[in-house]
């Protein structure tokens, strides 16, 4: 193909140390590869490269490699060496790209290899690793299907992966390995519904479509009772309609007899996780993906009841506009969905109008979508519009439009007679294939009552002489020869006609020839036995042995001689046999046991590697295999990497609910607006109005739905427990706690007068992080800080003494984590009791081995006084395990830095050396102070250290290395909102004068609902106080308040705080009402801060 | 999944290819070009073919056919959705999507194929991302990487592909920080003969050019969102908040992209712009017929209608015309049989008339069906709808933007039959 010498050129090219010359070389090869050349004798000067510096070069070359390297196994193991040091690369790109090439490239000799390099990934920190893992997965099992069974485990443990990242490609190794294992899904199918609408795109695809199998085996059918009432009419039908659909299998009849008869002693009530998944992917049919929305459509139509399909209308009719290729599939579904549920599509009859611009295969789906939806009622439309199809410049266009009017001809009775007008019109048409068509149809309508339509046939008698097309001749003739007593003197005269011309006609013509001159002669045998003589004679002769054979076969059959047999007798009889009707169906009847949206749907074949869509089952399946106890608090102790994934779908979900509070307490909104003009205000009310009317009555109820499933959660639960017989330690537990917290609470009540602040932390149940809305500004405002800062300096000092009083009550706990170096902050005894019973729980867990990297070992120290986060697993960490908390102690050395507290404990059985961090990844503007290098952590020791973050007021959280003197952990801290400020002294006027001035915007209203243990004084305070570094303003003076002025019984608490980095003031009003009632506002110029803020305080007050 | 990729042009020739999996020799396109010699017209060229081993889908976009094949069960809009996203992405780098221009960046397009997918299964679809891997070729680097023998592949991993807005750099920087939003209606209707309305909806895209520094959170909202009866939204649009609030409250992706498209209920009656008087006619006998179009302004809401322009597909007997135009200038296509009128700013008071005669070919029958015509427009600062934006706000970042919405209506699919 190309001369030795070129090549030669290239090697040169590849052997010099020049980068240039060798990514010219590469990016000749490439082009090469691309244009489907063959390069493979370059594969050893190529392969050499493969350790080169320059990162385009070597792209280049892992795309040369993997595309030749399955045809030079024993030159491609060269360069495997190089991956597997990339695999231990503490850059994740490289690990990630070192295992995507090795995973590409086919030699078996490297599985075990692959194997180990995979399942390695399957743990790595970085989930972007663990989304190659999971694409290498069905790589590895294409190579070799021997690994099945240890590629299921890895696929087990990645489908426990909490981060949005990894779910869709896991899944999509599931599909391809092992799409039998359901059983993997159970625990993770709650997960995956809620984190459904976070995963990109093509994963929302591929675990949707899962997802519609999965429900399909563990849920009941929502239709069950209407389906019975559509096989009763069903039933019925077949009575005047023909039987065919009466050779359905009777033990099916029995079967679905008898879960009717179940259905009807027990009334139908979904499962709330079939409810779940409905509710998750709802939404997605505003995707705009198109293969999104489809997939959605089919989960839709294939589990939803009966009475919610309608919704996925209106998304696959936005479809339409799309590209043609896009219609052309979506067609094909609505025309398998419009046999089944028509009355689905029928408001959008007109979406699916033709215009002559569409291409052809369009304009015959979308007469096939109308066809499906005609009835009575919209049946003239339709014709109307048929009859612009008709004159069309488009043939074949036209026939399918004549075949469709015969078709809404017999399904509806009431326009037989106007349909058959018009099709014989068109036997007037200059086109002949419009002619053709239209006999063809027409013949099959006339079957239907021949007797009326005598003329008609006779009309079609005169066509033979003009008619060409064969099957519109052979249709005729057919129709001559079966009708023949109507029309007897005209049908010999055709016969004549036919056997003049027998000799050039086509082959199913002169067949259909055979066949009037059989039927005559047994009618009329005196008019045309020696015409059907001479025919028979021609064909006995004819070229094609068809014919011939028929030839003899009807000879022998019709005309008596001695030797035939019986069977002449019923000659008549098996010549003019009443025939059954036609019935014209759509091609698409009974399309829809393929899943929708799938190749075997639009093939109508199954594909390979298409899995069934599995029958409803008759009593579902144990629902409890789907509960997964830790649920809440996994969710508290996932590692930080997987914590803004995870919370951000349940944070949408609460803003949501807020929202939706809104137009309720209107009053509260003219607060909270004052910048909005009047009538955009009023118009946004009434739309989301509206919609919570008309779209969203849905909605509302998706909402009850919700709280109802936790509940149920919950319940389910318990029930649980109580089976295993834990209810006792339970209620031991929370005996302990309620106790302990009275305790506290006198303890409170005697301090309060006292306490100024800084009340401390089991900290939120949940870390409402919200990292896709907070990247922190603020560049141009650090001098504006520092002058902040000098005043916060002396603001800062005089909540923390009071504080010391508690330190001293709380020593004995502190001691275990020696924190004496610390000012520790006030803690309540709440939080040793939590870490009791999430310890208990742990342990608890530890037999259910859900997710092993993400539990708390036992290990911990039961007491730590703040909320403490994990950094690094033990399992991770090979030994080292590290947990830090926010100790809410000014960092001395920058004031701008949040203080992080760690805590290294060395479990492994070596000495850990020069623990110290590296590679710190930042956000822009934000700093660490990095802790001293803590050089020796001795076997079964544990250390601590304070480093300083300074976050920029932002909850991104900061990435860095912790490196011991063997290994380099990638770990991340993310701060919760609340600790991005410290607390400052306000007197209750300096409270109100700055209130004033961050009005609007800046301010934050929430109506809430007190939780029930939460409605005293220090009960809010010390949530609030939990929940955000802030500091309490002190009381008293509430009787001088302005106009809205609380009763005494309902005071209003403040608390104050600046924002760490820019000083931002940070107010919160927390005022209550009767009955539990209460009022959240927040000012805060930092609007982002704020609106997370509101959240976080929110969930400590109600909960 | 999608095992291999072809790019095959208008004529048939295999010009790039690229495979995931195992080598699939390119003969499988046989298949392919079989069914499209076929087809005749490439837009009827079936998207999806079944061969013996393999299954084939396809799109056709810019006179390029992208072909791939798949050898099992995978829904089939999943790979055309694919496929336009890589034809937007090629579109998206190099301006333009045509076999010169793929054939100029080959190593480039590989290299995208190459990150775009990874066994079949999609890895890197954001332009976002993808342009922070490899970056777009621009004239200047290319003149810069021949001489220093630089690349074209970011050393780094793009941040967007770890984080939860994928859609979105971190550390994008401005000078000037804008956001620009355009409103841009279709009208979708068919007219019958008389002028009456078979059938009409609006369809609208937003699309928006943002160029904002840092992380900014949006939020757009509208003056009377109850218009808009369907939607559909970019990745980064929070929906809870658009069911709850009808608000669009989002983090831009940088640069260029559709925030929504739209559906307006069509129980609102649409407005029309233009009317069309027409009679195209063919005498019985003599090979001629004769053509009078006359267009005037109907619910226009006081905007002027620009770069209007009328298609006429001719029966195929249509041997040529013989016309007149009071205002613009029409052609003739003489393959394809096109009357393309071209007639610009349409002014009220002297309407635009198109008149002459048409000459059949001397033998050939008179053409049954009279053609319909494509109206093709542009109103300026105008949506048809009514939709209003009624405010943008900007959260997280501190600075002031700068905000600019604009509106345009077109027709889409406008057709008037004849």
């Amino acid at each position: 193909m190309f001369s030795p010498f070129r090549h030669d050129d290239l090697k040169e090219m590849l052997d010099s140390n020049k980068d240039s010359l060798k990514l010219e070389a590469m990016k000749r090869i490439v082009a090469m590869i691309a244009r489907g050349k063959n390069a493979s004798d370059l594969f050893p000067a190529v392969v050499k490269n493969v350790a080169c510096k320059n990162i385009e070069v070597k792209k280049l070359v892992y795309v040369y490699l993997v595309r030749y390297a399955e045809e030079q196994q024993d030159l491609a193991l060269l360069s495997i060496s190089t991956f597997q040091r990339g695999l231990k690369d503490p850059n994740q790109l490289i690990r990630a790209s070192a295992l995507r090439v090795l995973s590409s490239i086919r030699v078996t000799i490297i599985v075990p290899i692959m194997m180990l390099a995979i399942k390695e990934a399957a743990s790595d920190m970085s989930p972007y690793v663990r989304k190659t893992a999971a694409h290498a997965i069905p790589k590895l099992y294409s190579l070799d299907p021997e690994q099945k069974d240890q590629l299921i485990e890895v696929i087990e443990k990645l489908l426990a992966d909490k981060t949005t990242l990894v779910a869709g490609s896991v899944v999509m190794a599931f599909e391809e390995v092992c799409p039998e294992r359901i059983d993997l899904i159970h625990k993770n199918y709650r997960k995956l519904c809620n984190l459904l609408i976070d995963v990109e795109e093509w994963g929302q695809v591929v675990i949707i479509n899962m997802l519609t199998r999965y429900a399909r085996t563990q849920f009941l059918n929502p239709n069950i009772n209407e389906s019975l009432l559509e096989e009763g009419g069903g039933a019925d039908k077949t009575f005047y309609g023909s039987d065919e659909d009466e050779d359905e299998d009777e033990e099916e009849k029995e079967k679905k007899a008898e879960a009717a008869a179940m259905a009807k002693r027990k009334p139908y009530v979904m499962d709330p996780d079939h409810r779940l998944l409905l509710r998750n992917t709802k939404p997605l049919l505003q995707s705009r993906n198109a293969a999104v929305v489809m997939a959605v459509a089919q989960l839709y139509f294939h589990l939803a009841p009966k009475a919610e399909v309608g919704v996925i209308a209106k998304a696959l009719v936005r479809l339409l506009r799309s590209h043609s290729e896009v219609q052309y599939v979506v067609l094909q579904n609505v025309a398998t969905m419009t046999i089944k549920r028509r009355g689905m599509f029928e408001p959008y009859l007109k979406s699916f109008y033709i215009r002559s611009t569409d291409p052809t295969q369009i304009k015959i789906l979308k007469l096939e979508v109308l066809t499906n939806l005609a009835n009575e009622t919209n049946i003239s439309t339709i014709l109307r519009e048929f009859q612009t199809y008709i004159k069309s410049m488009d043939k074949d266009f036209v026939a399918a439009t004549i075949q469709a009017i015969g078709r809404c001809a017999t399904n509806i009775g009431e326009v037989r007679d106007t349909c058959l007008n018009g099709l014989v019109q068109l036997l007037s048409n200059r086109d002949e294939l419009v002619v053709a068509e239209s006999v063809v149809v027409i013949k099959k309508l006339l079957q239907m009552q021949p007797e009326k339509h005598s003329d008609i046939i006779k009309h079609m008698a005169k066509l033979t002489d003009n008619i060409q097309v064969p099957m519109a001749r052979a249709s005729i003739l057919w129709l001559i020869g079966e009708y023949c007593e109507h029309v007897p003197k005209i049908a010999p005269d055709v016969l004549r006609k036919m056997a003049k011309s027998f000799t050039n006609e086509e082959d199913i013509v002169k067949l259909q020839i055979l066949n009037l001159a059989a039927k005559l002669y047994l009618t009329n045998s005196k008019q045309t036995k020696l015409l059907t003589q001479y025919v028979l004679n021609l064909a006995k002769y004819d070229q094609n042995y068809d014919i011939r054979d028929r030839a003899r076969f009807i000879r022998q059959l019709i005309v008596p001689t001695e030797k035939s047999g019986a069977l002449s007798k019923y000659a008549k009889k098996l010549f003019l046999a009443l025939k059954p009707a036609p019935v014209l169906e759509s091609p698409f009847k009974d399309r829809d046991h393929f899943q929708l949206g799938s190749l075997s749907h639009l093939l109508n074949a199954k594909a390979g590697g298409y899995q069934e869509l599995p029958d409803w089952p008759e009593s579902a399946p144990d629902p409890s295999v789907r509960n997964v106890e830790v649920f809440a608090l996994l969710e508290r102790v996932t590692t930080l990497t997987s914590v803004p994934e995870w919370t951000k779908c349940s944070s949408r979900e609460k803003r949501k609910e807020k929202k939706v509070e809104k137009p309720f307490y209107s009053d509260s909104e003219g607060e909270s607006g004052p910048t909005e003009s009047a009538d955009s205000e009023s118009d946004s009310a009434s739309g989301s109005e509206s919609g919570s009317e008309g779209s969203g009555s849905a909605s509302e109820s998706e909402e009850s739905g919700g709280v109802s499933v936790s509940e149920e959660e919950e319940e389910e639960e318990e029930e649980e427990k109580k089976t295993k017989k834990r209810e006792l330690k339970k209620a031991v537990q929370e005996s302990e706690s309620e106790q302990s917290s009275e305790e506290e609470d006198r303890k409170h009540e005697r301090k309060m007068k006292q306490q100024k602040s800084d009340s401390e932390s089991e900290s939120d149940e949940e870390e409402e992080s919200e990292s896709e809305s907070s990247q922190s500004e603020s560049d141009d405002s650090e001098s504006e800080a520092e002058v902040r800062k000098k005043k916060k300096a002396a603001e800062s000092k005089p909540p923390s003494k009071p504080a010391k009083k508690e330190t001293t009550k709380e020593k004995k706990e502190m001691s275990l984590l020696d924190l004496d170096d610390f000012e520790p902050a006030p803690s309540p005894q709440v939080t040793p009791v939590n870490n009791l019973f999430s310890n208990s729980l742990v342990t608890d867990l530890e037999g259910l081995s859900l997710s092993e990297a993400v539990l708390l070992p036992a290990t911990i120290a039961p007491s730590s006084a703040l909320k403490s986060y994990e950094l690094l697993h033990r399992i991770t960490g090979e030994g080292l395990s590290v947990e830090y908390c926010f100790s809410r102690q000014p960092f001395s050395p920058d004031a701008n830095m949040v203080a992080v507290q760690m805590q290294f404990t060395n479990s492994s059985a070596s000495d850990t050396k020069s623990l110290h961090m590296e590679d710190v990844k930042l956000q822009s503007g934000m700093r660490v102070k990095e802790f001293p290098e803590i050089e020796l952590l001795p076997a079964g020791e544990t250390a601590t250290a304070v480093m300083g973050i300074d976050f920029c007021d932002s909850t991104q959280a900061a990435n860095f290395q912790l490196c011991t003197h063997t290994r380099k952990f990638f770990v991340s801290i993310q701060p919760p909102v609340g600790e991005l400020m410290r607390p400052v002294f306000l007197t209750e006027n300096e409270f109100k004068k700055e209130q004033g001035q961050l009005m609007g915007m800046n301010e934050i209203t929430e109506k809430l609902t007190l939780d029930a243990k939460c409605r005293n004084e220090h009960a809010i305070v010390q949530r609030v106080t939990t929940a955000a570094n802030l500091s309490r303003v002190p009381c008293g003076s509430d009787k001088e308040c302005s106009p809205p002025v609380p009763p005494p019984e309902h005071p209003v608490h403040r608390f104050a705080g600046r924002t760490v980095t820019s000083g931002s003031l940070v107010l919160v009003t927390v005022a209550t009402r009767e009955e539990g009632a209460a009022q959240l506002t927040i000012n805060c110029e930092k609007m982002v801060i704020g609106t997370m803020l509101v959240k976080d305080i929110l969930l400590a007050l109600t909960q | 999944m999608i095992n291999s990729l072809f790019l095959i042009s208008h004529s048939g020739d295999i010009f790039l290819e690229k495979h995931w999996k195992s080598v699939i020799s390119r003969s499988v396109c046989d298949y392919f070009l079989e069914a499209k010699e076929k087809a005749g017209d490439p837009e009827n060229v079936a998207p999806v073919l079944q061969t013996p081993h393999h299954y084939l889908i396809s799109i056709y976009r810019g006179k390029l056919f992208f072909l791939s094949v798949t050898q099992t069960e995978v829904p089939p809009l999943f790979v055309i959705e694919f496929l336009h996203r890589v034809a937007d992405t090629f579109q998206d780098y190099f301006g333009d999507c045509s076999e010169v221009v793929i054939k100029e960046n080959t190593v480039t397009v590989y290299e995208l194929l190459e990150e775009m997918l990874d066994n079949g299964f999609p890895l890197a679809t954001e332009s976002n991302v993808l342009k922070e891997m490899i970056r777009p070729p621009t004239i200047l680097r290319s003149v810069v990487n021949t001489l220093t023998g630089g690349s074209n592949v970011g050393g780094t991993l793009p941040t967007g592909q770890l984080s939860n807005v994928p859609w979105r750099r971190a550390g994008v920087k401005y000078t000037n920080n804008e956001a620009y939003f355009d409103v841009i209606e279709e009208i979708d209707a068919i007219l019958d003969k008389s002028g009456t309305t078979v059938f009409a909806e609006i369809q609208g895209v937003v699309e928006a050019c943002v160029k904002l520094t840092g992380m900014p959170d949006l939020t757009l909202s509208f003056m009377n969102p109850r218009l808009l009866d369907d939607v559909s939204f970019h990745p980064c649009v929070r929906f809870k908040r658009w069911e709850s609030e009808r608000v669009l409250s989002f983090i831009p992706p940088d640069g260029n992209f559709r925030l929504m498209s739209y559906h307006v209920s069509s129980q609102n009656l649409v407005a029309i712009p233009v009317y069309v008087k027409q009679n195209i006619s063919f005498l019985e006998t003599g090979s001629c017929g004769r053509l009078d179009i006359t267009i005037g302004p109907k619910q226009t809401m006081g905007k002027s209608v620009e770069n209007l322009t009328v298609t006429i597909p001719m029966p195929k007997s249509v041997l040529s015309v013989n016309l007149t135009a009071t205002q613009g200038t029409y052609t003739f296509d003489l393959t394809t049989k096109v009357v393309l009128w071209d007639v610009g700013k349409l002014n009220p008071q002297k309407l635009p008339n198109l008149r002459g005669s048409i000459s059949i070919q001397t033998g050939s029958p008179k053409p049954e069906e009279n053609p319909s015509i494509n109206i093709g427009l542009q109103i300026q600062q105008l949506a048809i709808s009514g939709l209003k934006v009624s405010r943008l706000d900007m959260y997280g970042e501190k600075y002031k933007p700068f905000k600019g919405v604009k509106y345009v209506t077109k027709a889409g699919k406008f057709q008037v039959r004849t």
